[in-house]
This record gives C-alpha cells, structure tokens and sequence, in this order.
C-alpha cells in the first residue's frame, strides 16, 4: 500500500532509489514530502539499532577491563554461556513451558471460540471480556492474586515444585488467552463453520471428530500464529516467573545480569534473536491475511 | 467448498445436535472453569483482602491510605511514566507508521518496520533492560562514545538512565514499535478519494491533514495511547531489572510486597493492587470506546 514516488527525492538518496528501482508505483502522488519520511524512518531505525549494536560491542569486550578497548573482538562471553548448563536448561525450561502453555491453550480456546461461534452467540462479548481480562489485570496483579491463593492450605499448590510449574503454565495460558482467541477467532470467521459442520455431521462425525478433523486442519494457520505470540511471550517472561518458578529464562538472564558483566550483554542478544526466529515464523505464517494488531505481554 | 455439500441427503441442513439448547453451555465450560480459577479466583482475593484491615475489622481504610507513605508517588510516578512514554511513543509511532505508508519510501521497508515491530514490541524486560545498560549505563557504549569522542559527560546533564526520564526512554523501545502495530490498518484506512476530493476543493496538503486525516484519526490515535499507557503501566520487568526495584513505581511496589510485606499492612497491598487494576479497567474501556468509534470510519 506504501506509495512509491514518481521522482525520486534529491541527494544521494534520490540517487540510491533510482538504483534499486523502487519508483514507478501506480499510486504515486504529488509533493515531495519524503524527506520528513526518511528523517523518521532514520531516527526509527538509529533507535533501534544503536542499542543492539551497543549490546554487540560490550559483549564482545570480554578481554579486558570494561573501560579498556579490545585489540579485537573477544567471543569468551559467548563460549562461556554456551558452557553455561543453566542457559540451556533454563532455555529448555522455558521452551517446554511455552509448549505446554500452547497446547492447553489451543485446547480451551479453539473448542470455545468455535462453540461460541455455532452455538451460543449471545456468549460472544462474554468471551471476548474474559480474553482481555489479562490486559486489565497486569502480570504483577496476577501473580500476586495467584500466590496468595494457591500457597495457603484450602489450595496448596505451591508446596511442591510440580505444583509451581503447574500454576505457571496457568497463568501462562491466561496470559495467551488474548492472542490465542483473537487468532483462532480470526480463523473461524474465513471459513464458513456451519456448513463444514453440517457437512461433516450428515457424514456421520461426533463432534469431537469434527473439531479435530475438520475444524482444527482449517485452523491451522491461525493456530500457529497464536502459537507464536505465546512463545515469543513465554520465553522471556520475568515477572510471573520469578515470583512462582524462578527456572525459566528470564529470571536466568536476570539472575546473570547481576552476576555477571559481559555474559549478560551476549545472552541478551541470544534472546534477541529468539524472538526475531519467533516474529519470522510468526510472519511466514501470517502472510496473506491481513495485518492483525498484536498486543504483547511479558513487560 | 459449497458445491461439495450439494451431494449430501436432504436431512442434513439446520439439524440441531442432541438436546443442544439445554447443554450447549457446556461446551464453553473448560473456557470459564480455567478464568475463574485463574482469573477471578485470584482477583477475588485480592478485591476481599483490600477491605480486611490490620485489626481484623472490615472497611474502607486501606483505600484511604493509598494516600499515605510511599505509596501515592509510586502511583504518580507510574502515571508520569506511562503518560509520557505512551506520548512521545504514539506520536513517533504514529509518524513512522505514517513515513512508510505514505512518504513514498521504498516498498520493502513497510515489511520490514512491520517485522521489526513485532519484534521490538515484544523485547521487553530482562533482556531490553540491560540492552540499555550497555547502552547508556555508565560504561555503556554511547556514554563512552561521548565521553571520548566529544568530550561530553552524558552524566553531568543529569541524565540518568535510573531516574525517570531514563526509564521513559527504556519504555519507548516497546512502545512506539507497539503504536506503528495499532495504528498502521487506521493509516492504511484513509482512502485516496478523501485526498482527491480535497485537493479538488484546493485543499493544502496541511489543510488535508488538519481538517480530514487527522479528524478521522483522532479516535484511532487517542485510543492507541491509551492502549500504550496500560502497556507501560502494567510493566514490571524492565524497571524491576534496571534498578533492582528501588525506583518508586506501583508495579515494584507490590512485586516487593509480595516478597517481604513492605508495607507492614497486607490488606494494602492489596488496595494497591486493586488500584492498579482500576487505572487499567479504565484505560482498556476507554480503549474500546474509541476504537469502536474508529471502526465506523475505518470500515472497508
């Protein structure tokens, strides 16, 4: 939709979209307002690069004094997080958790939004205010709610270390709630769930038949990208985690922060490009439908 | 995919399932079991220990003295915090959501900003926390570059990445990336006969902006904000990580609260939190509000 320009602005820039022949769009349109654009875009990106690259540099500097240059680039932070048991198990962790979280998730979500759907349509704003009830009560709130529940003797869950892990992938699964609805939601609303219901009932499918053979195939798509965003949450989560179960991988990098100097900085960037893999599937698999708006947690 | 039904027996259109109107609610039961026990439940408990007060007595008090201590500049401060991030974010946001759309810029870099606000929307906490102590922390890289290059110590300014104008511009890391999300389909929205049909009335390209796009967008902009103040006023990671949670903010408070009851008073600390939830209820419904105010314009 961006529209290219009919002339190309002046100065070396003007220069360098001639050469990658980017002008020429139908829509072109009059004025030459593209120097703010580019004065934004360049700003935009200065800001989120120059921390990433400061990160890069200092985790680079393991050689020396913090404040002493390197004669060249020192990867021992690096070796040495990869020595580091804990960041692989921590990450393991993490990534079961989020896995777990998924599948409980799509489990809850993908019947209800389609029962919502096909059956009880005067639920749909009930639904939809419980989903985003994770928005109104934030993580901290949660958690805190969560504890004092869960760890006195009527609900003693907390006691035993399954128990914690149990209650963290609860409140994990709340937490997807939002984006694992708004997706599946979106999936059921491309296809048509009436007639593939009715098609499938006169075949002779119970509904548990239904869901899993002809509903879930078609949600595929939607289901991943939910699946995604939770990850891409889960993963990095501090605050629920470090109250309920301190052995993912935020409270790791937490703990390494103030541990350690220059393994924080590579660990950070690792986690960085975690989350760039996560977004990549997470477009991959989005591409073709529209631009949904993702809210994201884990603040 | 309809004709494929077409060769199914009469009997099967609008056949309702056994005893559906009856048990249909059953079907959403895992739904509601799972929020209430890990939603209200919690919430609930939260809600009844604010009233509980320190003598055993049930009232009002607790609400009182959010008023009193430590406690109502953590909240100021949480809503400086969010206010003036959620600010400068939506309108960088929205600017650069604006740039790639309509400034004529090359076509690959909408996808990109798009990607990379995924991307950045979602790096927050732990990791970004100390991203910017690498960056602008005492030995970070551009506090060194300054230091050296220029000769310009970052820190006599009074410039402290641990003081409030430093976590502002922590904050904006996720928040303008979350604003180019929200707002880009509102941007994407405005359509080429609303530019003509101005330009052919002589409208400026300012007078477009000030009199159509601008109004039009306003619910969107607005309720985008919103949505960016709750982001940052639920946020805990980040400022629990720079500054070990001695910055006077809601959400430190109460995560400190739950480790060792700073407050002396556990039924305040649930008012704080009870506080909290009701800056954000506000906040989201005033968020729905506009954005369905939005849809009417925005519709395709």
């Amino acid at each position: 939709m961006s529209g290219g320009g009919s002339a190309p602005p002046f100065g070396p820039l003007g220069v360098m979209r001639s050469w990658l022949r980017l002008s020429g769009s139908p829509r072109a349109r009059r004025g030459s307002g593209a120097w703010w654009a580019w004065l934004v875009v360049i700003l935009g990106i200065l800001y989120f690069f120059v921390p990433l690259a400061a990160t890069l540099e200092f985790s680079l500097r393991a050689c020396a004094p913090p404040n002493q240059p390197c004669t060249a680039p020192d990867f021992s932070a690096y070796a040495n997080t990869f020595d580091d048991p804990f960041f692989f198990s921590t990450l393991a962790f993490s990534f079961v958790v989020g896995l777990v979280t998924i599948v409980i998730s799509l489990l809850i979500i993908v019947p209800t939004a389609y029962w919502v759907r096909l059956r009880v349509p005067r639920l749909r704003p009930v639904v939809e205010f419980v989903t985003l009830l994770p928005f109104v009560i934030p993580p901290v709130v949660l958690v805190f709610g969560l504890i004092r529940i869960y760890s006195r003797p009527p609900l003693l869950v907390t006691a035993t270390n399954f128990g914690s892990v149990a209650l963290l992938v609860a409140a994990y699964v709340v937490l997807s709630f939002p984006y694992m609805y708004r997706a599946v939601d979106a999936g059921l609303a491309a296809m048509d769930v009436r007639v593939l219901t009715e098609a499938a009932q006169s075949m002779g499918a119970g509904w548990r038949k239904i869901l899993w053979s002809v509903i879930f195939p078609n949600l595929r798509t939607a289901a991943l990208s939910g699946a995604f965003l939770t990850l891409a949450i889960v993963v990095g989560e501090f605050t629920i985690g470090n109250f309920l179960a301190p052995y993912g991988f935020g409270p790791y990098i937490s703990l390494l922060g103030r541990d350690k100097i220059f393994e924080p900085a590579a660990v950070s960037l690792i986690s960085f490009g975690l989350t760039w893999l996560a977004m990549i599937f997470l477009a991959l698999v989005g591409r073709g439908r529209g631009s949904r708006v993702q809210v994201a947690g884990a603040r | 995919m309809s004709s494929a039904e077409q060769t199914t027996p009469v009997t099967a259109p609008k056949r309702p399932a056994r005893t559906a109107s009856t048990w249909s609610w059953l079907g959403v039961l895992p739904f509601f079991l799972w929020a209430v026990m890990f939603i209200a439940l919690p919430a609930a408990f939260l809600f009844v220990g604010s009233f509980l007060l320190r003598d055993g007595s049930v009232g009002l008090q607790n609400y009182a003295d959010l008023t009193t201590g430590a406690i109502l500049p953590a909240f100021a401060n949480s809503i400086y915090l969010s206010f003036f991030s959620a600010l400068i974010g939506a309108i960088f946001g929205f600017l650069l959501a604006a740039a790639v759309i309509l400034g004529n810029l090359p076509r690959f870099m909408r996808s990109a900003l798009m990607t990379f606000s995924g991307v950045a929307s979602n790096f927050a906490g732990v990791p970004l926390a100390l991203a910017f102590v690498f960056t602008l922390g005492n030995l970070g890289l551009v506090t060194k570059m300054l230091a050296e290059t220029f000769g310009f110590n970052l820190r006599a300014t009074g410039f402290s990445l641990y003081s409030m104008e430093g976590l502002i511009l922590v904050y904006l890391y996720f928040q303008f990336p979350l604003m180019v999300l929200v707002i880009a389909p509102s941007i994407d929205g405005l359509r080429r006969e609303w530019r003509e049909a101005a330009e052919n009335l002589g409208a400026t390209p300012y007078q477009f902006w000030r009199k159509v796009a601008l109004p039009i967008l306003m619910p969107s902009i607005l309720g985008a904000g919103i949505l960016l103040f709750g982001n940052a006023f639920g946020a805990q990671a980040t400022a629990f990580q720079l500054s070990g949670g001695t910055i006077p903010l809601a959400t430190l408070m109460i995560s400190s609260q739950m480790s060792g009851d700073v407050l002396f008073n556990p039924g305040l600390g649930y008012a704080v939190a009870m506080g909290m939830v009701a800056i954000m209820a506000v906040s989201i419904v005033a968020y729905s509000v506009l954005q369905r105010r939005s849809e009417s314009w925005l519709r395709r």
